[in-house]
């Protein structure tokens, strides 16, 4: 599904990301770690697009085309997600409006009709259940006045609803208070199909104990420096990162 | 590297065409043999004559106002043609007798005069360029004693009524361009609702351009007999055109005791180029009176034409307890500049107004706010919220707020808030991640923006409205 060979990429000159390669198939679920600064952050952001970020070397093919060629949009059209670590707040437009043209974008790349109002609107209540959100939500402004808990819920409602070939979630756990990361990790876990990925970025290894992954990488100066089995994440929360590092 | 956020390129004004129709043109410059003969081309009575020639003789010692915060090349009034109108203008019975030609305009303008309007229950008042071809929905209106006509109708079939409040709200002594309108005004709408009555229905008049360095003159007068209710929509696209035109109208409303008057305004003059070439000088006088107790008006605007905007819809709040109340979103793009606001002038005791002004800037557009609120000393209890955002859109356009308050009596309360954002490279990229192109990104924004206001409008115009808002905002998002 995605093959990343070589990725160099960074922000205001400065390369953040020197080299990463991997390999994502259907089905799995891929957790990245690393300590502050280490380009987590930056390796979801160039995936999902961002403009803010130069891709300086090394491709990126995702189902067969060449990622790095598409604009953020239409990555999104062919089923890439991100869920942002700091999600965006736009006034005076409906959560229910926003994900419905989103939703509507997505269905027209794939050939499909747009979705009528009243049966999105059945859509949208059942997903919002996954994630315990009440129906309300919907009528507010698109993250605004939001806490951190329901940005990042809102986050896997979108989610939820747009139903994306890989997922990306970024930090998806900062901020969240147990509760609510039992939530979020319910939701993305109720969403894992044979045929769709998640790559977690995260810091901490808590997100892993409700989200579990199939192989954990660590990202240190912008290298992949260490891969292995869901035990890596619980060696990496008992040891810390330096042991990693003054291993690579 | 990201350049974020950039000027984009315009769509060409969609509705930039030139009917060709024979026009009938009084030379260009002023003078009283000009106002004589426009007067007479009308058939106007002895009074209005004399009316317009006072405003003419004080237009003569005014001076242009130069305080609004708009750059332009000096206007020669000497080169502008003060009179237009289509050719054979001899009473009309039906649309069959209207020219094709001008049938045609209205059809590419999606302006339609037929059944459908009467469908959807709005009744045209279509002025091409100054005179008035055609008027549907009278007999319905007539039956609730509505009277919805031109004005030169009105001046001819209800002289007392156009007599009585002519300049009874912008007197033709009160500004520079109320002046040169009330001297050389051609035509308008009136519109009278007798007491007691609801309106039956939404009126609509759009106004257009249409001859070549033709001045623009309309009058609108708009009274709301005692507890009379009317809603009033006014759209405007003019054709395209390369040279400066001026357009300076008058709005005068007039809301007797319990009366409601409820003026929306879409504006899409064309306004000039990329380059900031051409467009239309849009320096017009709005203002209402809530001459009665309980009266109520409320202004609402989405100006996103013209090359120079200059406008304050108004409401002088004489009657106790009356309201006023102004909705604007004002958009500029490239080069075009707008001076907006209102005034709200408290008099009566617990006077109430509303403002709420959301102003964007795109591309090098300048955007100035100017309000004044204004409590004079006998309006006990009088209360303004005022509410007043800008959104700019890159990095070389600007914003300005000139907010005026003089409170003269302390039983009042005056709220101003303010606040000024930017559309964001992080809102943007948020939009796409979810599939959204940045051109709908942007009219989602800025929509989102605006709410506040569109939900003043009709339904009919709020959908137009957000359409007008997305074209002039194309391509100013790299």
């Amino acid at each position: 599904m995605l093959d990343i060979q070589s990725l160099r990429a960074g922000i205001a000159e400065r390369e953040i990301l020197k080299g990463i390669d991997l390999v994502v198939n259907p089905g799995e679920v891929h957790a990245v770690m690393g300590p502050n600064g280490s380009g987590k952050s930056t390796l979801a952001q160039v995936l999902a697009g961002n403009p803010a970020y130069e891709v300086l070397g090394g491709t990126v093919q995702y189902r067969g085309e060449d990622l790095l060629e598409l604009e953020p949009e239409v990555r999104a059209q062919r089923g890439i997600f991100l869920a942002f670590q700091y999600p965006v707040e736009i006034p005076g437009v409906t959560n229910a409006y926003f994900l419905r043209s989103a939703l509507n974008e997505v269905r027209k790349a794939r050939g499909e009709e747009e979705i009528d109002p009243l049966e999105f609107l059945d859509l949208v209540e059942e997903r919002m259940k996954l994630v315990e959100m009440e129906p309300s939500m919907l009528n507010r402004s698109v993250n605004q006045g939001f806490s951190g808990g329901e940005k990042k819920r809102n986050e896997i409602l979108q989610m939820a609803v747009l139903e994306p070939s890989l997922a990306i979630l970024d930090e998806t756990d900062s901020g969240l208070d147990i509760d609510a990361l039992r939530i979020v990790a319910g939701g993305v876990n109720a969403l894992r199909r044979p045929d769709n990925a998640t790559i977690v970025v995260t810091h901490y290894q808590r997100l892993l104990n409700y989200i579990v992954p199939d192989y954990v990488h660590v990202l240190a100066g912008g290298r992949i420096v260490r891969s292995g089995g869901k035990e890596l994440a619980l060696e990496l929360e008992e040891r810390g990162y330096d042991w990693v590092l003054d291993a690579a | 590297m990201s350049t974020a956020i950039e000027s984009l390129v315009n769509r060409e004004y969609q509705y930039g065409f030139v009917t060709d129709v024979d026009s009938d043109v009084v030379p260009p410059g002023l003078s009283e043999e000009v106002i004589r003969t426009i007067s007479a081309k009308k058939n106007e009575p002895e009074w209005l004559l004399e009316w317009r020639l006072k405003a003419y003789r004080r237009w003569l010692t005014m001076k242009e106002p130069h305080w609004p915060n708009v750059h332009y090349a000096p206007i020669d009034y000497d080169a502008v043609s003060y009179y237009s109108a289509p050719k054979s203008v001899k009473p009309l019975q039906s649309l069959d007798e209207v020219d094709p030609e001008l049938l045609r305009t209205y059809e590419k303008l999606g302006i339609s005069l037929t059944e459908q309007k009467m469908l959807s229950g709005v009744a045209v008042d279509a002025i091409f360029d100054s005179v008035s071809v055609g008027t549907t929905m009278r007999d319905e209106l007539a039956k609730h004693g509505v009277i919805f006509c031109s004005f030169g109708e009105a001046v001819r079939e209800h002289p007392d009524l156009v007599k009585k409040y002519l300049g009874s709200v912008v007197p033709y002594s009160d500004n520079f361009f109320a002046a040169l309108n009330s001297a050389v005004f051609s035509d308008g709408s009136f519109c009278y609702v007798p007491k007691g009555v609801k309106c039956p229905m939404e009126l609509s008049t759009y106004f257009r351009i249409n001859s070549a360095d033709t001045g623009q003159f309309e009058r609108t007068l708009i009274i709301a007999d005692e507890a009379a209710t009317v809603s009033y929509l006014e759209g405007c696209t003019a054709p395209k055109r390369s040279t400066n035109q001026l357009h300076a109208a008058v709005v005068e409303l007039v809301a007797l005791e319990g009366a409601t008057v409820k003026y929306s305004t879409v504006q899409n003059w064309y306004a000039g180029d990329e380059n900031g070439v051409g467009g239309i000088y849009n320096f017009v006088t709005k203002r209402g009176k809530c001459a009665g107790a309980n009266s109520k008006i409320s202004w609402t605007q989405v100006e996103t034409g013209s090359a120079i905007t200059w406008k304050y819809p108004s409401v002088i709040l004489q009657g106790d307890n009356s309201v006023g109340e102004f909705y604007s979103v004002a958009v500029v793009n490239n080069h075009q500049q707008a001076d907006t606001g209102t005034k709200m002038i408290h008099i009566g005791k617990n006077t109430r107004s509303t403002i709420v002004s959301k102003g964007i800037s795109a591309g090098q557009g300048q955007n100035s706010y100017r309000g004044r609120v204004q409590v004079l000393p006998k309006a006990h209890g009088a209360r303004n919220y005022t509410q007043c955002d800008s959104m700019l859109i890159g990095n070389r356009c600007g914003a300005h707020t000139f907010p005026y308050i003089e409170v003269e009596n302390n039983t009042a309360t005056v709220e101003h808030e303010a606040s000024t954002s930017k559309i964001g490279e992080d809102q943007i990229f948020y939009c796409k991640q979810r599939g959204l192109s940045a051109e709908q990104a942007v009219s989602m924004i800025v929509s989102g923006f605006c709410r506040e206001v569109f939900q003043e409008l009709p339904m009919e115009f709020a959908v137009e409205a957000q359409q007008l808002l997305g074209i002039t905002l194309e391509g100013s998002v790299g």
